[in-house]
């Protein structure tokens, strides 16, 4: 049998369906890679073997009984973010040591009423808070991508008369892997690398400032972080409520489209879910984009960024063009004031969404001499740096006397932000294209990265902007770079025009190919 | 701006986190860094602008004035590091 852990969820559902091989089967070939690689890569941070096997079985007897959900038998691994009923969900932080809660979150909830299997728990940056999976209480995740050198030679045709050996002649390729450990992004690291290394058909994330879409192009997935409103926020824990979406990182443009639609719902529970019903995105696959306006922003081309990036940023644009899109230059003025505004605004709400871990109601606990003590040291040994640097930044600029300075300020310019992409939409603009991160995947432990935050922070250059507005964006991936490591293109839409993103995505996807890893792990 | 390590401890007093010297000392290089970075919105023009409430424009949902849940105090207390009689024990604090 061919390895199962191969097919796309499109694929997989087709053969469940034709009964070519069951949900068991499938779920255990996922369990078993699983149990093979994840001490290399560490993406899981919990398996739930029986619970993936009851559910599986459960899919078995539902497909043999005719009563098929849209994701039924489809092995899934969830990010440690997502609240599940009994299953460690900890946000990858030692704050939440033993966490597991009696509730299930709205998005999981919704997967598993379609069909879905619960293969485990994928590894994050704490509290969602990092660009590169490494602020994680259970360590770095490894990018099953390795950097390459790739060298050719030009062999002649060549006739050996003695032996009989021939050759045609041609280029002949040799890969030399690089063994330097590669980060896959961040903050939804862990789901990224999984979905990259064939450890699950496909994964929920969370982006608030890039989350989905950096991590997607640094492994070669795609990852479509939908519009705010679209996916319940309910039973996710909270970093920064105004900015948090949940979406999904899948291996091609059309998994993507089936997951957010399982995904997505409207929630009373969740009051900022938006009343709008879910489209089938997976229609919009195939569609043309024949005359439809692209803008591509002046702004977004950045000092030092590689010449990799925009040569990447061309051919996408070269790509759109031949399928009959009309490409136009557009300006967001305000794009460079994203990232600072969003080191306001998400530490300030953070600060606050993060005061309940107090050592009282779950969660880690250290003694002290009163109460006050008790928080201190059990807040003090629960979080790591990243989270306590977001949190005292958060309660600084919300502190009296700074928070018109900074706070008020930072919600005015975000108001700015969100103001130039009505005016481009305005003006006709269909969907935005950008690269999605100014480099490919970085080392483990990189020194300047660890040595100042602030670089650590440029990976959301081109993402953040769209949080900011509430927008909806897509990564996917569109070339590999000098190294052999993949570089992923940006689509930004209008409110709730996913299906815009899909149907765009979706030509570059055709037009790029799909990208994997050789593996190793 | 930019704050020294006083304003540092007093900030993590704010934030509830204990924080040893050295703690304190790396935190303020770290949190000038950050601060010098959003140092960048001073050039941007804001008369005039109002401070974003809602991203995606909507009226707040409103649910019925009825109980909806309840009943849950075992669910409740499941987690927490010390309970007795599906209350939370935390240290003494009126004394």
């Amino acid at each position: 049998m061919t390895d199962l852990t191969r097919l796309t969820i499109a694929e997989a559902r087709a053969k469940l369906r034709g009964r070519e091989f069951t949900a068991t089967e499938l779920t255990d070939a996922y369990l078993s890679a699983i149990d093979r690689a994840n001490p290399r890569l560490n993406a899981y941070i919990a398996v739930t073997h029986d619970k993936a096997r009851t559910m599986a079985k459960a899919s078995d007897e539902r497909l043999a009984g005719g009563q098929v959900g849209a994701l039924e038998g489809i092995p899934l691994g969830i990010k440690d973010l997502f609240a599940t009923d009994g299953e460690h969900t900890q946000a990858s932080s030692h704050v939440l040591d033993g966490f597991k809660p009696r509730y299930e979150s709205t998005v999981t909830a919704n997967l598993w009423a379609e069909g879905a299997v619960m293969l485990g728990k994928l590894n994050m940056d704490e509290f969602a808070m990092g660009s590169s999976n490494e602020t994680s209480y259970y360590g770095p995740v490894v990018n099953p991508w390795r950097r390459a050198r790739v060298d050719t030679a030009v062999m002649p045709s060549t006739h050996d008369g003695a032996g009989g050996f021939a050759s045609a002649g041609g280029v002949l390729e040799a890969r030399t892997y690089d063994n330097m450990q590669l980060v896959p992004g961040g903050s939804s690291g862990g789901s990224a690398a999984a979905v990259s290394a064939f450890l699950c058909a496909g994964a929920t994330a969370t982006d608030t400032g890039g989350s989905i879409r950096q991590p997607a192009a640094f492994t070669g997935t795609v990852g479509i972080k939908p519009t705010y409103g679209r996916c319940s926020r309910w039973g996710i824990v909270a970093f920064a409520s105004s900015l948090d979406q949940a979406g999904p990182i899948a291996r091609d443009v059309r998994d993507a489209a089936i997951l957010l639609k399982a995904m997505a719902s409207v929630d009373p529970k969740d009051t900022t879910s938006v009343d709008q019903p879910v489209p089938d995105y997976e229609a919009a696959i195939g569609g043309s984009v024949k005359g439809m306006k692209i803008g591509i922003p002046r702004e977004y081309r950045v000092d030092g960024m590689p010449q990799e990036i925009e040569a990447l940023w061309q051919k996408g644009i070269a790509w759109l063009k031949d399928a009959g899109a009309e490409i136009v230059d557009i300006s967001l003025p305000h794009t460079k004031y994203a990232l600072p505004a969003y080191y306001i605004v998400a530490p300030a709400e953070a600060s606050s969404n993060l005061a309940r871990y107090d050592g009282v109601r779950y969660g880690l606990r250290v003694p002290g001499k009163d109460i006050v003590d008790m928080y201190e040291k059990s807040r003090a040994a629960g979080f790591g740096r990243e989270v306590k640097r977001r949190i005292m930044i958060g309660t600084y600029v919300l502190s009296a006397g700074y928070y018109d300075a900074y706070y008020i300020k930072a919600q005015k310019v975000r108001n700015l932000i969100k103001r130039d992409f009505e005016n481009v939409f305005a003006q006709g603009i269909d969907t935005i294209l950008t690269p999605a991160t100014p480099s490919a995947a970085f080392g483990i432990a990189d020194q300047d990265m660890a040595n100042d935050p602030v670089k650590m922070y440029l990976n959301d250059v081109f993402t953040v902007t769209v949080n900011m507005a509430g927008l909806p964006g897509i990564a996917v991936p569109a070339g590999l770079d000098g190294k052999g490591l993949p570089l992923g293109l940006q689509l930004i839409g209008r409110p709730f025009e996913e299906e815009t993103l899909f149907r765009t995505a979706a030509v570059i996807e055709k037009a790029a190919g799909r990208f994997s890893p050789e593996q190793w792990w | 701006m930019s704050v020294d390590i006083e304003t540092v401890r007093r900030v993590a007093r704010l934030a509830r986190i204990a924080v040893s010297d050295e703690d304190a000392q790396r935190m303020t290089g770290e949190l000038n860094a950050i601060l010098g970075f959003v140092e960048q919105l001073d050039e941007v023009d804001v008369s005039g602008i109002e401070p974003m409430t809602s991203v995606i424009p909507m009226e707040m949902k409103k649910r019925q004035d009825r109980v909806t849940d309840g009943g849950k105090a075992a669910d409740i207390v499941a987690n927490a590091p010390a309970t007795a009689e599906n209350f939370f024990l935390v240290p003494k604090v009126v004394e």
